[in-house]
């Protein structure tokens, strides 16, 4: 515990890669197997699933430093992690446990769940007792479930992947799945991460996809599209989905569906089950599951809101209504493996080719093949994307057809661009703030936005909360937000501050739906603020009216 | 009878007609150490601790209205029997002792209990009254002992300066530049200072205060190789100009108490945070605050609303004073004072 906790005072106190990468190299050079499996799991990031209310944690902390509730909160709201805020509370103690990762794990930390509240006090006591405030704060992100450090996946890739001697496209390709939820990491696990590379390979995956390949956003004007991307018939376009980017995996008889989080979701779609037995085997395909309008014809794009595939995410079990309300389907756009052999190297449009002739010779009722859409420049294809809303998906993806599949958000083997249509935006008021959390800790960053209730003119007329956001302004902006915020306040009540309306901000989503849930009767999809309008009064600010219109 | 009460002046007491630390001028001011937020110009009068004086002349001028008054010297002044006492907090701080008609209030301007070399250690004084400070007043804010932090920071430059990097440490230039550089362990390599910290490190040498040697960074030309193993300490404000340019390569830091906060260190975005701070943290407030024996005190700036909740379910009688001194919220600020 204690090395992997010195691990991430080294990651957390630098900013450089390489500095990371050499704190990795340091750590996996000399930890035993059995904890290097954890560490992987945990810096790759894995979370095992909430072991320990926090309630639980809290109470046992407030205790244990002889506070009152309401201080701990204070605490808590200043320090913006609750994991941090009790290591810097409960009484100081010297480092005494020497047990590694693993045990700490397996034997101290993974037995806590599902205990009784009074059981898992008993036993947190003595484990908290042995160690110093380092180690305490990260014992307290595991069992939380909140241990983040800025480490990528990639770059812990190229950690093991030096050590090893290996490519670390290999080591990628062993990582997928690595930190599902149903893997536990153990030292043979770990020991076939960075083992030599062997012959059969290929065959020891099971039910492993490949590391997903992902696009990058294309931003700029469509005039210059010629001279950045060459003419549209370079490129295979297709629309973009609005739903899960999964893998759908059938080797020797058995199905797998990975989701873009190399999560394991199989159990979640169950009308893909049967494609264990109409695939053939020795096939792995890239698409998209979406939920279908029932009884539609598969010329037609039934494509349905992400809300109602939200929703299926959601439940425990899926019922027979759900699953007759909302039936999901794969939009298939990619074949990374075929008659067993890896495809990912084969050009765009042969795998594309490829995948039109295994639709046609095996009818999947299931499997909808992406449409290709055509034109003969990128003029008329600005004109088909502006469809994109009423068609429910999210504009056009551009795939050189040139492009081999890559890993993760590379840009080495070919080009996949994401070109999305603008968001909706209205012009809102801030009318509520939080503090954040993590480097936004103790700093008003999180806030609620309003719009008002009846046009301009109208006496007596009221804002409407409708959205939250806390993205999208800089540091610097965020800044003297925070000092407006503190300068404007009117009342607080526990962590959050009402303000007098000054404050003005163009406000951007994806999806707008009707809900029930929500004050103004209206639900946004990823809001997030696009610009300060310092330019614009609070009165001139947008009306419900305005939402609704987007609702059409 | 109030001692001491807040006007739009600043902090004021009635029957000896004066103030102490006033934001805007009046005729008299009792200042209680030289930090931009507590001694300001203008004033007709000052009156500060004795070893203070080199500190606010060279902050406020060398023609101010000075009178200074040793440690725990008397002075009665309108019936008021004044006296200074120290605070530990930079050189030439004080807590300000106030008696009228058997009352005693002591204000303590800013403070910290642990000693540290370069000023006169904080000293309890009893009273009735106490105005406290209370800028780290959260339980989260308990300081690491200043023993572990220098070892930290000399090992840093150490490792720094065996990779042939700068080592630049950002501080505030009057008080913690002197304090760092009194724990500094000079054989690591070559000390250089913003030219903000020099005229400051003149006065407390002059105050007699035992400072390692310190090199004007502005002297030392580009590309020397001496740059690579140097330890230099600058202001805030020098991150990020031009000045740091002539440093090539280097690893930079900041010392402040509100680096204990893993938020607060990320959004410095430097390389190390180092928790050195010349407040009280919490038990030290506690602390001072009982060894004054006072039934009733008054908070300012900091953590106003914690501490007086805190200290009156304690059974204290405690309030808050609006001060405009360093941040008025009950949190860290995002731009943190000294």
């Amino acid at each position: 515990m204690k090395a992997f906790a010195t691990l991430y005072l080294r990651l957390d106190a630098t900013t450089s890669s390489n500095a990371k990468l050499e704190a990795l190299r340091d750590y996996f050079a000399t930890a035993p197997a059995e904890d290097a499996a954890w560490a992987v799991y945990f810096l790759a990031g894995g979370r095992p699933r909430q072991l320990v209310p926090t309630r639980v944690l809290r109470e046992q902390a407030t205790a244990q430093a002889g506070l009152p509730d309401w201080l701990f909160e204070e605490s808590y709201q200043a320090v913006g992690d609750l994991a941090e805020t009790i290591s810097l509370l409960v009484p100081v103690r010297a480092h005494g446990s020497d047990e590694g990762l693993a045990t700490w794990v397996e034997q101290h930390l993974l037995p806590l769940r599902g205990l009784s509240p009074e059981e898992v006090q008993r036993r947190l006591q003595p484990l908290w007792a042995q160690l110093d405030r380092p180690s305490l704060m990260l014992c307290l992100k595991l069992i939380t479930g909140s241990f983040r450090v800025g480490v990528s996946k990639l770059l812990v890739t190229r950690a093991l992947a030096q050590l090893a001697g290996l490519d670390a496209k290999r080591v990628a390709q062993r990582m997928v799945g690595y930190t599902d939820i149903s893997h536990r990491p153990t030292a043979a696990s770990y020991q076939m991460l960075i083992a030599a590379e062997s012959a059969d390979e290929h065959r020891q995956r099971g039910g492993q996809p490949y590391p997903f390949f992902l696009a990058h956003p294309l931003q700029a004007p469509t005039e210059q599209f010629d001279t950045l991307l060459g003419p549209p018939s370079a490129w295979q376009i297709e629309w973009k989905w609005d739903g899960i980017r999964a893998q759908v995996v059938k080797r020797e008889g058995q199905l797998w569906v990975w989701s873009r989080g190399e999560e394991l979701v199989t159990e979640r779609f169950p009308e893909l089950h049967s494609l264990a037995q109409t695939l053939p085997d020795g096939v792995v395909l890239d698409g998209e599951i979406l939920v279908w309008k029932p009884g539609a014809t598969p010329a037609e794009l039934a494509v349905q809101p992400f809300a109602l595939l939200q929703q299926r995410i959601g439940r425990k079990t899926l019922g027979k209504k759900l699953l007759s309300d909302a039936p999901v389907v794969l939009q298939a756009y990619d074949l990374l493996e075929w008659q067993g052999e890896d495809w990912r190297n084969r050009p765009q449009h042969e795998r594309r080719r490829q995948l039109e002739r295994l639709v046609e010779d095996h009818p999947l009722a299931l499997v909808l093949l992406s449409p290709l859409l055509e034109g003969p420049d990128w003029a008329d294809l600005a004109r088909q994307r502006e469809q994109s809303r009423s068609l429910g998906v999210e504009g056009l993806m551009l795939k050189q057809r040139e492009a081999l599949y890559g890993v993760g958000r590379t840009k080495d083997m070919g080009t996949w661009w994401k070109w999305k249509i603008d968001p909706f935006s209205v012009d809102a008021v801030l009318i509520y703030a939080q503090r954040g959390h993590g480097r936004r800790a103790s700093l008003y960053s999180d806030y609620t936005f309003a719009v008002w209730d009846a046009p301009a003119g109208t006496p007596g007329r009221a804002l409407v909360p409708f959205a939250k956001a806390y993205s999208g302004l800089s540091d610097e902006e965020m800044r003297k937000v925070d000092a407006i915020i503190r300068k404007t306040t009117v009342e607080t009540f526990g962590p959050v501050r009402s303000v007098t309306p000054t404050l003005v901000f163009e406000l951007g989503f994806e999806g707008i739906a009707l809900s029930k849930r929500h004050k103004s009767g209206i639900a946004v999809r990823f809001p997030r603020m696009l610009r300060w309008r310092l330019d614009k009064p609070v009165e001139e600010a947008d009306d419900l009216a305005t939402l609704q219109a987007l609702l059409a | 009878m109030d001692l001491v009460i807040a006007r739009p002046e600043g902090l004021y007491c009635p029957p000896g007609d004066f103030y102490i630390d006033p934001w805007r001028p009046v005729d008299r001011a009792v200042i209680t150490h030289g930090h931009g937020d507590h001694a300001r110009t203008g004033n007709g009068h000052y009156l500060t601790a004795s070893p203070g004086a080199g500190i606010l002349r060279s902050r406020l001028g060398q023609d101010i209205n000075l009178q200074t008054l040793p440690y725990g010297e008397r002075l009665v002044h309108h019936g008021v029997t004044l006296s200074l006492h120290p605070a530990g907090h930079v050189l030439g701080s004080a807590q300000v002792r106030l008696e009228h008609q058997g009352q005693v209030w002591v204000a303590s301007g800013d403070y910290k209990v642990e000693p540290d070399g370069t000023c006169t250690p904080f000293e309890p004084v009893p009273c009735h009254t106490f105005i406290t400070e209370s800028t780290f007043g959260l339980p989260i804010y308990r300081w690491p002992s200043q023993g572990e932090i220098f070892a930290d920071i000399n090992a840093w430059w150490r490792a720094n300066s065996a990779q042939g990097k700068a080592s630049v440490l950002f501080c505030y230039a009057f008080g913690k530049a002197q304090r760092i550089l009194h724990g500094l362990d000079p054989s690591i390599g070559p000390i250089l200072v913003h030219g903000a910290v020099e005229p400051l490190n003149r006065v407390y040498r002059d105050a007699g205060i035992h400072l390692p040697q310190t090199r004007y960074a502005g002297d030392i030309p580009r590309n020397d190789p001496l740059l690579r193993q140097a330890l230099v300490l600058a202001p805030p404000s020098a991150g990020g100009s031009s000045w740091m340019r002539r440093f090539g390569e280097y690893s930079d830091a900041f010392a402040s108490g509100w680096m204990l906060l893993r938020g607060t260190r990320r959004r410095r975005g430097v390389d190390r945070g180092f928790v050195l701070s010349d407040h009280a943290d919490w038990p030290g407030l506690l602390w001072a605050i009982g060894q004054t024996g006072a039934d009733r005190v008054m908070v300012t700036h900091g953590s106003v609303n914690v501490l007086v909740r805190y200290l009156n379910e304690q059974g204290l009688d405690a309030r808050a004073f609006a001060t405009e001194y360093g941040d008025e919220d009950d949190v860290a600020p995002t731009e943190p004072t000294p």
